[in-house]
């Protein structure tokens, strides 16, 4: 099943806004006035700076923050503010995060089998504890862990190996929305194959939608349907995987895909990086609306700025 | 590194082996493991998920984990003591004179003392599990400096702002203040990165250090990590799997599987001329912005089992290109130049002459193109 985009999307966020009071001097705006839909079986890929707010997005549409500003609508619920007992419950089933830091999220004193298995209690998911094992053996088995896994405590893994738990634990409920924020970073390649073909799998057989948060570009191009470009709070720039990649329109998406590191050493060395830096761009991003490049593409900036980028 | 000047061994891992007690059994996560580091040199550590990088580095600063038993080897780690404070540099200092210990044998007083964050610093790969979330930021970068150099609180918030302007952190004098649930993942990394720098390491050892950054803040660490490496000729070892990052920083490359180094090369022979073929299939995996394929190669398969040990080679069962010995015996490193060597029957004079897959080879021809396209003299 491919993205579907004659559908009603399954989620709406719609000028998200995220500000932590750190002190009576000092907020920090994490998250300023983000708006994007995400349709049922489509991957939508999230990228930008570090700090630029990309785990702040998904915890506020997973609801771990209150936002600030704005609306999130989710299967048609809105879930934005005040939540009815039906709604969370609703919430909780359907939309699942894998988290960044696997090790903070993961309970250490509980074997990865009630980690796991965890959800399916919630959901009163299965008849007997049997069927519970199976249960968690064949999802264990399809991130590439095996069933003798099952027993041991998060800090007896490697570092790839509690990443996987952490997408076995979102994926084992094949809720419609899947948070996952930089889930494969800490895998190798092939494992990351198999892990990504196996989120794709998944999004054929059942229509999973994902919101994926990475910063490996060369990654995300493969995985994602449309991107969003994410920067300061911001988002800069949106488009299909195609139109961002092929035609960056704002010069910090071009600095971004200039700096994807090259597999080949001999090249790697004598790169050059288009360098950005926003205090010294002279652009406001806080002036900016979005402008339609083409087709589906969208840039984040001023009518100047925009004849400028484009030439239009 | 000058022509003229003496390589220093400063860190040598021999036949290293390690198993964990767990309840379903003993897994036998390390097995013979060899590494050599040079000083002012970078080495990478490639390989699968669980293959043991990251326990072979945790053995080399005696962190180990409880249920761990050191079954045989050696770490023997050389340094020349620090007799100058933050600052001192041996290798402005004639009198400087090498001494050597096995890490394995020294007490954990010891090595708290001397090793630990103060002459070998490690970067972990999970920021969140070395960092103290009630202690802000500013306290977590302070600590090792007021106690391993006794330098006054003052001096170490003034180097400690600035490591964090080094690593790329904006506001850092706020920041100080902050505790690490209040940052976001990559300036999480980054504090830790800057811990690591603090009380100027010769060894340092960065696990998966840019998981969480994007390109543009990653190329900053690692140009970074670069100039420190420069201006005070530390050894880094980089444990990564992003080959791009492996391609910009290495001089040599280590691949390892399953407990052991399968391949070990310096960073063309192992990205031009891979000889193991589980570096092949590494090398295949990895995403190529260049082909617009619908599904990426994945090595068929899975890990072995590290709580059943089998005969012959932990690969074998992987491996399109096993030959009937290698079910059998484990093949010894085969040594192809001074510096290129890999563990793989393919390599004994008697094996049928076996070629990479074509389109790894294709790949590598391209990417030989490329590079010679751009000055480059391959
Ligand atoms: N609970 C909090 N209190 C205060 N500030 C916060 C909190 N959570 C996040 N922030 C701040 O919000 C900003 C965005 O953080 P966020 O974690 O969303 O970034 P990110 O895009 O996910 O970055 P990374 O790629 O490094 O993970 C950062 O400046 C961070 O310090
Ligand atoms: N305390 C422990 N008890 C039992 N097994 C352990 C323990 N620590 C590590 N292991 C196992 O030892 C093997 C090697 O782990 P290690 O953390 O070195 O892997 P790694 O190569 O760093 O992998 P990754 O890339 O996923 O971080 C793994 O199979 C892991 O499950
Ligand atoms: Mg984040
Ligand atoms: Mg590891």
């Amino acid at each position: 099943m491919a993205a579907n985009y004659n559908a009603e999307p399954l989620l709406e966020v719609k000028g998200l806004k995220q500000f932590f009071p750190v002190s009576k001097t000092y907020t920090v705006k994490a998250v300023n006035d983000v708006s994007f839909k995400v349709y049922p079986g489509e991957t939508y890929g999230l990228v930008g700076e570090s700090g630029s707010g990309k785990s702040t997005i998904g915890r506020s549409i997973i609801r771990l923050y209150d936002p600030t500003e704005g609306t999130i609508n989710f299967c048609g619920m809105d879930i934005s503010g005040k939540m009815t007992r039906e709604t969370k419950k609703n919430l909780r089933l359907q939309m699942q995060m894998i988290f960044q830091d696997p090790m903070a999220s993961l309970n250490p004193r509980k074997k990865i089998k009630d980690i796991i298995g965890e959800a399916l209690d919630i959901h009163h998911n299965y008849v007997n504890t049997a069927e519970r094992d199976a249960k968690v053996e064949a999802i264990l088995q399809k991130v590439g862990l095996a069933k003798e896994h099952a027993d041991r405590y998060p800090h007896q893994f490697s570092g790839g190996q509690r990443q996987r738990v952490g997408i076995a634990r979102a994926l084992i409920l094949n809720p419609k929305l899947v948070i996952a924020d930089e889930c494969i970073s800490a895998l190798d390649v092939s494992i990351q194959a198999q892990v990504v073909n196996l989120m794709k799998d998944i999004q054929e057989e059942l229509g999973t939608a994902y919101l994926f948060i990475a910063h490996d570009l060369s990654m995300v191009k493969y995985i994602s349907d449309r991107i969003g470009v994410l920067h300061l709070g911001h988002l800069l720039e949106t488009g299909t995987t195609d139109e961002i990649f092929s035609n960056p329109v704002h010069p910090y998406t071009k600095s971004l895909l200039s700096a994807i590191p090259i597999p080949n050493p001999e090249l790697e060395k004598n790169r050059e990086v288009i360098n950005y830096d926003y205090k010294t761009s002279g652009i406001d991003y806080c002036k900016g609306t979005d402008h339609l490049v083409d087709g589906t593409h969208f840039v984040k900036c001023t009518d100047e700025e925009f004849a400028t980028w484009t030439g239009k | 590194m000058s022509e003229e000047k003496k390589r220093e061994k400063i860190l040598d891992v021999k036949d290293l082996d390690i198993t964990f007690e767990t309840t379903a059994g003993k897994v036998h996560a390390i097995r013979g493991v060899n590494i050599d580091l040079y000083q002012g040199e970078t080495v990478a550590i490639v390989g699968e998920s669980g293959s043991g990088k990251s326990v072979t580095m945790r053995a080399a600063m005696g962190i180990l984990a409880k249920n761990a038993v050191v079954n045989k080897g050696e770490i023997i780690y050389r340094y020349r003591d620090n007799v100058g404070g933050i600052d001192y540099n041996p290798e402005n200092d004639e009198n400087a004179v090498w001494k050597e210990a096995d890490i394995l044998k020294m007490d954990k007083k010891w090595i708290r003392k001397h090793i630990n964050g103060r002459r070998i610093a490690m970067v972990f790969q999970d920021p969140m599990t070395s960092l103290d979330p009630t202690m802000t930021i500013g306290k977590q970068i302070m600590e090792g400096m007021i106690w391993h150099y006794k330098i006054d609180k003052k001096d170490a918030y003034n180097r400690a702002v600035g490591l964090l302007k080094e690593v790329g952190i904006e506001d850092a004098e706020k920041r100080m203040k902050q505790y690490p649930h209040q940052l976001s993942g990559g300036m999480r990394q980054r504090v830790v990165i800057a811990i690591a720098l603090s009380c100027n390491p010769d060894l340092l050892i960065c696990d998966e250090p840019t998981t969480a950054l994007d390109v543009n803040i990653q190329a900053k660490i690692l140009e970074l990590i670069k100039k420190v490496q420069k201006e005070r000729d530390i050894a880094v070892i980089y444990i990564t799997h992003d080959l791009g990052v492996v391609a910009k920083v290495a001089d040599y490359v280590n691949v390892m599987y399953a407990g052991k180094i399968v391949e070990v090369g310096n960073i063309n022979e192992i990205f031009y001329d891979p000889r193991h073929p589980y570096t092949w299939g590494l090398l295949s995996a990895m995403p190529d912005l260049g082909t617009d394929d619908d599904r990426l190669y994945t090595i068929p398969g899975s890990p072995p089992n590290l709580l059943h040990e089998k005969e012959g080679d932990a690969f074998a069962p992987r491996n399109a290109y096993a030959l009937e010995i290698d079910d059998k015996l484990e093949p010894p490193m085969f040594q192809i130049t001074e510096t290129h060597s890999a563990a793989t029957w393919l390599l004994d004079p008697r094996a049928p002459k076996v070629e990479m897959p074509a389109e790894l080879r294709n790949r590598i021809e391209r990417m030989k193109k490329e590079a010679q396209a751009n000055g480059s003299k391959l």
